[in-house]
């Protein structure tokens, strides 16, 4: 592996010199090196770039993913099926870097789908960054599935804070029984960089429940867009809460739908998108921080970074 | 000292806010300035605290005219307040705000000493979010806590008994008596209650703008004394 990979896994996972466990580690459109564990097995696609990642019922642990692209002119596409059985409880740390010191751009676009089984739970948490001078663009794409069977329960942590000149992000889930789906997504993008991200949840299964946060923060000349929509097609709670921060001449569209299709559907949305709010800041200075530094808290806090 | 002399408030929304206000808040005292709503008791602690500029008039902190200082550095130079209406934030924790208070991390001893003062434990608080899903109380009781938190010579606080319950009351009453014996240190109380008024060492009371009534506890309160109803916390005042 290259330093600048080294330096990427750093930042997107807790990595420091070792996984332990399962893992597949992905290099400039190559699987450079991965690990099974007992109760995790990968496998390397026949038909196309990517891997199977089957995840047996007895699994109670972590499984790494990364991907990092080291260069300019790279352009990556991936197909990863995560197999969770019934009963699993996993954690899976994804992410990806993108590094470029040229002209020309790199782009990593990531097609992960998941099948959770009856009763497993899995929490995958993924960090987006992209790093380098050069004046390529840094693109990540990432498209996500999720088909979750009764009483399985997937949360996502997503978090993109830094780097990344274009992403267009597209998640679909699909609800069965009882099953639980919670997604926070955070995303700050700065200079003239967008990023526009795209839900769409189907609550299928009696009792399903999806609780959908997304807080952006836009700075400089940057656009986001958001969209959500989420069908209630049965007894079913849905709440999605859109919140973003602007600053300078920053840009946010938000489109929130909510479909219910049942009277025992329960669906709710928030959003609020606006500046920092003057007293948030004047309260921070009030206990000894500059401006700045109280903007920077607020915003923090605000992605939970 | 801090002082306060012949301070002028206009605001582009609203003239003579203040007309004409001199006080000296003096370290070792517990100064409570009262009065009815609407007097100007919140203007003339933003005032202090650097949230208003005075249109006349001169602030004055051991010596030096911070009339027209920024609030961080009037901060820095030891001045805190305890805001009438605390202000939410969204993924910050009661923990982040207290160490930005406190300009240091906090263990959970050091995080719990403090908020006990305002009846909050703190392993069930430190973690959750200063947001709107904390009660009106709640909120309030971390507000004076961070102000608690803080290393500050003058310490405002704005209606501390608001919206709190009998119990955490009469813990922060004697947080605020305890504070009191240190002659380091300078209390600035705005209250509308009897039994803060009764740890007063001076009062002032507030109306439309001016100071109408200042002195001793004891000079003052006689003319207070006119009716108002009983509350579990004692009377209101004002
Ligand atoms: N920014 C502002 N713009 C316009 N009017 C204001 C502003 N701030 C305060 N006022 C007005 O000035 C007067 C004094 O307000 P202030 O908040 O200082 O009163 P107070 O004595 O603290 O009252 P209370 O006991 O209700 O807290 C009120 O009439 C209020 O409406
Ligand atoms: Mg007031």
């Amino acid at each position: 592996m290259n330093s600048i990979t080294e330096e990427i896994l750093k930042e997107i996972t807790d990595w420091d010199g070792i996984f332990s466990g399962a893992y597949s580690l992905r290099e400039n459109g190559e699987c450079i090196s991965f690990q099974n564990s007992d109760n995790i097995r990968i496998v390397k696609k026949e038909d196309k770039s990517g891997i199977d990642i089957y995840i047996s019922s007895a699994a109670k642990e972590t499984v790494y993913i990364p991907a990092c692209v080291t260069k300019s002119a790279v352009e990556d596409v991936v197909y990863n099926d995560f197999h969770v059985q019934s009963g699993a409880d996993v954690v899976i740390v994804a992410g990806c870097g993108v590094h470029t010191d040229a002209e020309e751009g790199s782009a990593h676009n990531g097609i992960h789908r998941f099948f959770l089984e009856k009763d497993s739970r899995v929490v995958y948490k993924e960090k987006h960054v992209g790093i380098g001078n050069g004046a390529g663009k840094r693109v990540i794409d990432p498209v996500t599935y999720a088909e979750l069977e009764e009483n399985s329960v997937l949360e996502m942590e997503t978090l993109q804070l830094h780097g990344v000149d274009r992403t267009t992000r597209d998640t679909k889930a699909v609800l069965g029984r009882g099953a639980k789906l919670k997604i926070h997504e955070s995303i700050l993008t700065d200079k003239d960089q967008s990023a526009s991200t795209k839900f769409l949840v189907d609550l299928n299964g009696d009792d399903s429940s999806v609780d959908l946060v997304s807080r952006s923060v836009a700075k400089d000349d940057s656009v986001q867009e958001y969209s959500s929509v989420i069908n209630g097609n049965v007894r079913c709670t849905g709440h999605s809460e859109c919140d973003a921060i602007l600053a300078g001449n920053g840009r946010v569209n938000a489109s929130p739908a909510l479909n219910a299709a049942c009277i025992d559907a329960s669906l709710i949305h928030e959003a609020a998108i606006g500046k920092i709010a003057g007293e948030q800041i004047i309260k921070l200075m009030t206990l000894g921080l500059t401006e700045e530094e109280a903007e920077e808290k607020i915003i923090a806090g605000f992605l939970g970074a | 000292m801090l002082s306060l002399r012949d301070i002028k408030l206009d605001l582009e929304t609203k003239e003579n806010l203040l007309n004409g206000v001199s006080l000296d808040i003096m370290p070792g005292k517990l100064t409570v300035i009262t009065g009815p709503n609407g007097g100007g008791k919140t203007s003339l602690a933003k005032l202090i605290a650097g949230l208003y500029v005075p249109t006349s008039g001169q602030i004055l902190l051991d010596g030096e005219d911070i009339s027209h200082m920024s609030v961080t550095d009037r901060a820095k130079r030891g001045i805190a307040y305890a805001f009438q209406q605390p202000v939410a934030f969204k993924g910050i924790t009661v923990r982040n705000l207290m160490e930005m208070a406190s300009g240091t991390e906090m263990h959970e001893s050091a995080l719990c000493r403090i908020l006990d003062r305002v009846g909050l434990c703190a392993r069930e608080y430190m973690d959750r979010d200063m947001d709107s899903r904390l009660s009106g109380g709640e909120m309030k009781r971390i507000e004076i806590a961070t102000v608690l938190a803080r290393p500050a010579k003058y310490l405002l606080f704005d209606e501390p008994e608001a919206g709190i319950d009998l119990w955490s009351f009469s813990s922060l009453i004697s947080a605020f008596e305890d504070l009191k014996k240190d002659e380091d240190r300078a209390l600035l109380i705005i209250s509308h209650q009897e039994r803060i008024l009764n740890i007063a060492d001076n009062v002032a009371v507030i109306r439309e703008g001016v100071i109408t009534q200042y002195g001793t506890k004891d000079e003052v309160l006689p003319n207070l004394m006119q009716g108002g109803g009983c509350s579990p916390k004692g009377k209101e005042m004002y």
